[in-house]
């Protein structure tokens, strides 16, 4: 009896690590690749079952649900679902993975990154590659505009959007546009502005980033080194409020109910044709093309930029840049490693990759492997690729990679929330985000 | 015999859910105490700090004190609200009352749905009501409390009232009988029969109560996340948002869930020292009923 009793646990003590190695048998030729972007993880995992069947390299696609990458990464590093290819968001998020972040100087993928300067370093050493460039400004229904252009009685002698150059003629447009709502068929001329708590990064990340990036170019800062972005003076607030107060002004919502709102919400409202305009960057076209009844045709969406009545924005384009860095996860076998550059430049340079790169997961890819023909046919995109083509219109550096933390921003999108319901005067919104930063700086 | 081999075999019986303890709860808590005194982006990826991040905890100024406090007067108001709701309910459901088993069901069922979901259903339900006076649950702190108010008692209500219940039921009938026949008015019954009686169990209910509030999480992040500016965050959700929400602030994070842990553990062994100063009594009744005598 007792010689049974303790085989059999002699037994089941042995079949334990068995039980916790079971998951990861797929060892081998197997690398797993941490996906960002949810929109196309379907597309992802289809284009890793052909580079399965190419090259007999598996590469599982994990994905992250949406605003949750940090987190998902941070448990997956140390579980056996450790991947060897991730992405960081700018040199705040490099912060946290530097340690995990190897040399991609030698890899092919680096050898074809058409601006060299794109790339995040670390002294020396290149630790992230951009891989999608992006756009982000004021997207409007043509449709919408055309008809309101088409009014008799309009206020400002101004014929089309191409005239709109600068944030007072943009507001004149707007607050016209909110008094003939009833005339245009619309609730609104902003779709609203979602500040719900996780959805209020359109306003946190990519607004704060207009007044910012100004102020950054006035007072001439080496944003290269951590000691110049100790502070900010917010110096210009006061065009934060001005864009800020319009929208929420001539919003298809309420103010007071913009604390329930989420970006789908607003993504929505553009897609019905209940508002004219709404602020997102070019990603946003698969999710207005896929909202249930669209009615806004791909011809009729374009891109103006964010003008908030800084000097000199007549020249201003849209805020381009990339927060998007893919990093090779230096703690992973060599073998692993040099199978993720292999997948990665395969991703970018095959005829197959690059299909899937461009019609289906619509980057704007900053690699010389693209030729001219080989661009995104999605509306937006077009528009974003438009701009930067446009001679004397500078964009908008993408500079909200430089922000403190995610706990900035949240503190800043309860502060807009705030000042929107009107319980928080614009000054302490002001004075509460300097000091904020400062704050969030120095931890 | 039987004793004998239960003697020489316990370490084996032991066995299993000793590894499964260690494993899943003991290993953790270690680790989870060492991190606290660590800088880190993943759990194996560690240098070790000091004090330092306990240090910052309170001076980082993002509120942990104030969502502690916040936590207190919300888990107060949770014992007081949930208990005489669910004693309510307990009251009304020992009567004969026609289908007083599927009320108790229904009421206990809120408790078997995931928090988060409750979080969301309760968010819109509120937004739905407010949306009619132009604002939503994040425009005063005030709303956001009585929401996450009304969910728990709805949540913990049911089942507080099952082990009140059971309580309830529990009591002699000889002794209401007794009081019946001294005339006592049914308020009088109830007040100094019955709550005495069932005692234990308000110990019991208070304590999970306060616990299950204090601690509360994905209703807290699911139904007001913590505005207007973090003015309705419980502890767990800064402990979260410190983690997340920063670059480097891991280990502030692992701290400030250590200092939350040991106010849990010395709230819940304040309800143990109770329990052990009352057992004697009901222990050797327990005992006298259902152990045969030692040979």
């Amino acid at each position: 009896m007792k010689k049974i009793l303790t085989l059999l646990v002699l037994l089941s003590l042995l079949a334990l690590p068995l039980l916790f190695t079971g998951c990861n048998k797929e060892k081998g030729d197997t690398i797993r690749f941490l996906n960002f972007k949810p929109e196309i993880a379907e597309k992802y995992k289809e284009l890793a079952e052909i580079y399965y069947k190419e090259t007999g390299v598996r590469v599982i696609v994990d994905t992250a649900a949406s605003g949750t990458y940090e987190q998902t990464l941070a448990s997956k590093m140390s579980t056996g679902e450790r991947p060897v290819i991730f992405q960081v968001n700018g040199p705040r998020g490099y912060e946290n993975w530097k340690d995990y972040c190897g040399d991609l100087s030698r890899t092919k993928l680096y050898g074809v990154l058409s601006d060299k300067s794109l790339a995040l370093r670390d002294k020396e050493q290149v630790v992230g590659i951009p891989y999608v460039v992006e756009g982000y400004g004021i997207i409007y229904n043509k449709a919408l505009t055309d008809k309101y252009f088409a009014l008799g009685d309009r206020q400002k002698n101004v014929n089309s959007m191409v005239e709109i150059k600068d944030f007072d003629t943009l507001r004149v447009v707007v607050e016209d546009m909110t008094r003939k709502k009833s005339e245009l068929g619309i609730d609104g001329v902003f779709a609203t502005t979602s500040l719900k708590s996780g959805e209020d990064w359109r306003w946190t990340t990519h607004l704060f980033n207009i007044p910012l990036s100004y102020e950054f170019e006035d007072r001439e800062l080496d944003l290269g080194s951590d000691e110049a972005l100790q502070s900010i003076l917010f110096s210009h607030e006061g065009e934060m409020r001005n864009i800020f107060d319009l929208y929420i002004n001539n919003s298809v919502s309420d103010k007071g109910m913009l604390g329930t709102k989420t970006v789908s919400d607003s993504m929505a409202e553009f897609a019905l044709e209940k508002c004219v305009m709404v602020q997102n960057g070019n990603w946003a076209w698969a999710q207005i093309a896929n909202v249930d009844g669209n009615r806004v045709k791909a011809e009729n969406v374009a891109f103006l930029p964010i003008y908030t009545g800084a000097k000199g924005e007549e020249g201003r384009g849209l805020a381009i840049g990339t927060e998007n860095y893919i990093c090779i996860n230096k703690k992973a076998d060599e073998k692993e490693q040099k199978l993720a550059a292999d997948f990665l430049y395969w991703l970018f340079s095959s005829q197959t990759g690059k299909k899937y790169v461009t019609d289906y997961f619509g980057f704007i890819s900053p690699f010389s492997t693209f030729g001219e023909d080989e661009l995104p046919a999605d509306p937006l995109a077009k528009e974003v690729i438009r701009y930067t083509k446009m001679e004397d219109i500078r964009s908008v550096p993408w500079n909200f990679t430089l922000f403190p933390s995610q706990a900035f921003k949240d503190a800043l999108g309860s502060s807009l929330l705030r000042y929107a319901q009107g319980a928080k005067d614009w000054s302490a919104v002001v004075s509460d985000t300097v000091k904020k930063w400062e704050s969030e700086m120095r931890q | 015999m039987t004793r004998l081999w239960q003697r020489r075999f316990f370490p084996l019986f032991v066995l299993p859910t000793l590894l499964c303890y260690t494993l899943l709860f003991l290993v953790p808590l270690a680790l989870g105490i060492y991190l606290s005194f660590c800088r880190f982006s993943t759990v194996d990826n560690a240098t070790f700090v000091g004090f330092e991040n306990y240090l910052k905890v309170f001076s980082s100024g993002d509120g942990f004190l104030r969502s502690m406090l916040f936590g207190l007067g919300f888990s107060i108001l949770s014992v007081i609200c949930v208990n005489l709701v669910a004693l309510a309910l307990a009251l009304l459901l020992t009567r004969r009352v026609r289908g007083a088993g599927i009320f108790r069901s229904v009421f206990f069922m809120p408790n078997l749905i995931g928090g988060i979901v409750l979080g969301y259903v309760w968010n819109l339900l509120v937004n739905g009501i407010l949306s009619n006076f132009g604002v939503d649950i994040t425009y005063r702190a005030s709303y956001g409390f009585l929401g996450l108010l009304t969910l728990n008692i709805w949540q913990l209500g049911g089942y507080m009232a099952v082990i009140y219940i059971a309580a309830l039921l529990a009591v002699p009938k000889e002794t209401l009988e007794a009081s019946r026949i001294d005339g006592a008015t049914p308020w009088q019954t109830l007040l100094f029969i019955k709550l005495p009686l069932i005692l234990p169990s308000i110990l019991i209910c208070g304590f999970l109560t306060f616990t299950n509030a204090f601690k509360m999480f994905d209703q807290n992040l699911a139904l007001t996340g913590g505005a207007p500016e973090g003015e309705t965050m419980l502890p767990a959700l800064n402990i979260f948002n410190t983690f997340y929400g920063r670059v480097g602030a891991q280990g502030i994070g692992q701290a400030k869930a250590v200092i939350f842990l040991i106010i849990v553990a010395l709230f819940s062994s304040l309800q143990f020292i109770r329990r052990k100063e009352e057992e004697p009594l009901g222990k050797k009744n327990a005992l006298a009923n259902t152990l045969p005598a030692k040979k």
